[in-house]
């Protein structure tokens, strides 16, 4: 479990990044934290596994304060994956990316091997074990990025912008993934500026703002919140932009997902014909 | 007038067992709005390497076909050559930025072809303020975010007016609302000044509505090629994998359905709302 109790974050030059935040995400919890650029969502995960330590409140995770513990003992159970994978790659060949961890947690060879070759079919990337990472599409590093964290079996997973430069069939493989992970019983915490994502992962969102939560709630609702999405910079996904316009026809304006809005349609208009 | 044209281009990079992109041809006319998708990996950054020539003369590799774009065949003009008429803005916006200031990023293109002093600071606060970062032109570009960084890159770029414009993925960094707001700066270029525009994107939900013509690349060959709305409604785009628009995909599955919605396929949300109002309210 993390829990977030009032903190606060400065960082040098006085930018304050994070006011008075409290946040609990339960085990198992599906989060997705968003806001404009500079609201402070990836500084806030940033505090999950020990990057940062807030300036005061505490960050509990699984009831060990981060400030007495350090980023090698809380990454065991924490996996963070960049926003952007250059900061995170290093090796000479994908295989070698992905066993890095495993190697520095002190997994034996034979485990090291079977993890490696379970990342990489995981996230289609079988074909590039002995390639360069830099060799690879920015979509491509970024799957490497999530695999070799993947590999190590975290209990809870962040992801900061995973979307970001996928297709569509590596978003809805995401998705699955996700939904996967959850069953397993893993939080997830993504930090996404990707609206259409989340209205089809329909997790629980985080709204930020200046540093503060200005919302927290069903995805349903608060991605069909107009007032709350505006003031974060967020445009409402594209099935919601409809259902705002459709309130004359009696529709509800809270519908993000695609199929919920063809039944609806779709019933009134039997409705109407009849 | 075509201001980009490709005849069986083929590219395979240097140590590359198969080209990356092989047999594509393609025309794009002066002043069009062009989207590029397709899947991952399937070669749409590797054509636009070959537009300002990075492809062949930068990453070398074999080249072959034939490519025009602005009149020049790209092969034996130099990347600076091609500069003064093909802009390009990359996915990673740090491997584009280098100077001291974003100012100075700015107006380092300008600077390189001898704009005179005037002129030169006239364009870069006019293309800082479009891209919404003119209060930001003293710091480092290495100290602001990866959104940021993404408007210097494209800035750096509007400040020298070429007459093409080649993003690739462009506002990925960017929250919904600031790409939005790109993207509707690039689009009224394209129309106010006639620069032809060529994106990059899979977010085809944010972008389709701009673009007046759409190219579908898949495993480094062109798989459709045409006019917006007609590739979208076509049920091969959407077995593809492309993002096709959620506004689109609810038209397809409607009238699919039998619901009678005019026959104009919709590329965004407000006109897929004016269907469904008119036929609701019609009698």
């Amino acid at each position: 479990m993390i829990m977030i109790e009032g903190i606060s974050f400065t960082y040098p030059g006085n930018v304050q990044a994070l006011r008075n935040v409290s946040l609990t995400v339960k085990d198992g919890e599906f989060v997705a934290i968003m806001g404009q650029n500079g609201a402070g969502k990836t500084t806030l995960v940033k505090h999950f596994n020990g990057l940062l330590k807030p300036s005061s409140g505490s960050v509990r995770i699984d009831g060990v304060d981060t400030t007495k513990t350090t980023i090698a003992g809380l990454s065991r159970n924490v996996g963070f994956v960049f926003q952007n994978p250059d900061h995170q790659l290093f090796s000479e060949t994908v295989k070698q990316e992905i066993g890095f961890a495993l190697k520095n947690f002190g997994f034996d060879e034979e485990t090291i091997q079977k993890q490696i070759t379970w990342a990489l079919n995981l996230l289609s990337l079988t074909q590039y074990r002995e390639t360069s990472p830099f060799m690879l599409s920015g979509g491509e590093r970024k799957r490497v990025a999530l695999a070799s964290v993947l590999a190590w079996d975290p209990k809870i997973l962040i992801l900061d912008e995973p979307t970001i430069g996928q297709d569509h069939e590596q978003k809805e493989i995401l998705h699955q993934f996700i939904v996967q992970l959850q069953t397993q019983g893993k939080t997830i915490v993504i930090v996404t500026h990707d609206v259409e994502f989340v209205a089809e992962c329909n997790p629980r969102v985080v709204l930020m703002k200046e540093g503060r939560i200005v919302a927290d709630g069903e995805g349903k609702e608060i991605l069909t919140n107009l007032d709350a999405l505006a003031r974060s910079s967020i445009v409402l996904p594209q099935v919601a932009q409809i259902f705002t316009q459709l309130s004359a026809l009696g529709f509800p304006k809270n519908v993000i997902d695609i199929y919920e809005a063809k039944d609806l349609l779709l019933n009134a208009w039997e409705k109407r014909q009849t | 007038m075509a201001v980009i044209e490709t005849k069986n281009l083929a590219y395979t990079y240097p140590g590359g067992t198969k080209p990356s992109i092989n047999d594509v041809s393609i025309k794009v006319e002066k002043g069009e709005f062009v989207l590029i998708t397709g899947p991952s990996g399937c070669g749409k950054t590797t054509l636009c390497r070959c537009f300002n020539g990075l492809i062949p003369h930068f990453y070398q590799g074999e080249l072959k076909g034939e490519i025009t774009v602005a009149g020049k065949d790209v092969t034996k003009f130099q990347t600076h050559e091609m500069a003064k008429h093909v802009g390009m803005v990359f996915q990673n916006p740090e491997n584009q930025l280098f100077a001291l200031s974003i100012e100075k990023d700015v107006a380092f293109g300008l600077e390189n072809l001898g704009f005179a002093r005037e002129e030169m600071r006239r364009r870069v606060d006019w293309a800082l303020k479009l891209a919404g970062i003119y209060e930001l032109r003293e710091r480092s570009p290495h100290e602001v975010s990866g959104g940021q960084q993404q408007r210097v890159a494209i800035a750096s770029v509007l400040a020298m007016q070429p007459d093409i414009i080649v993003l690739d993925e462009p506002t990925s960094f960017l929250d919904p609302l600031s790409a939005e707001k790109i993207f509707e700066v690039i689009h009224d270029l394209n129309k106010t000044l006639g620069i032809t525009v060529v994106l990059v994107e899979h977010r085809l939900d944010l972008t389709a509505k701009y673009a007046n013509h759409i190219i579908i690349m898949d495993e480094g060959k062109i798989c459709s090629d045409g006019e917006t709305r007609r590739i979208l409604s076509a049920e091969e785009t959407r077995l593809i994998g492309v993002g096709i628009p959620k506004a689109t995909l609810l038209h397809q599955m409607l009238v699919k359905e039998g619901m009678p919605l005019s026959g104009m396929t919709p590329l965004s949300s407000d006109e897929m709302a004016k269907l469904i109002l008119e036929a609701f309210m019609s009698r």
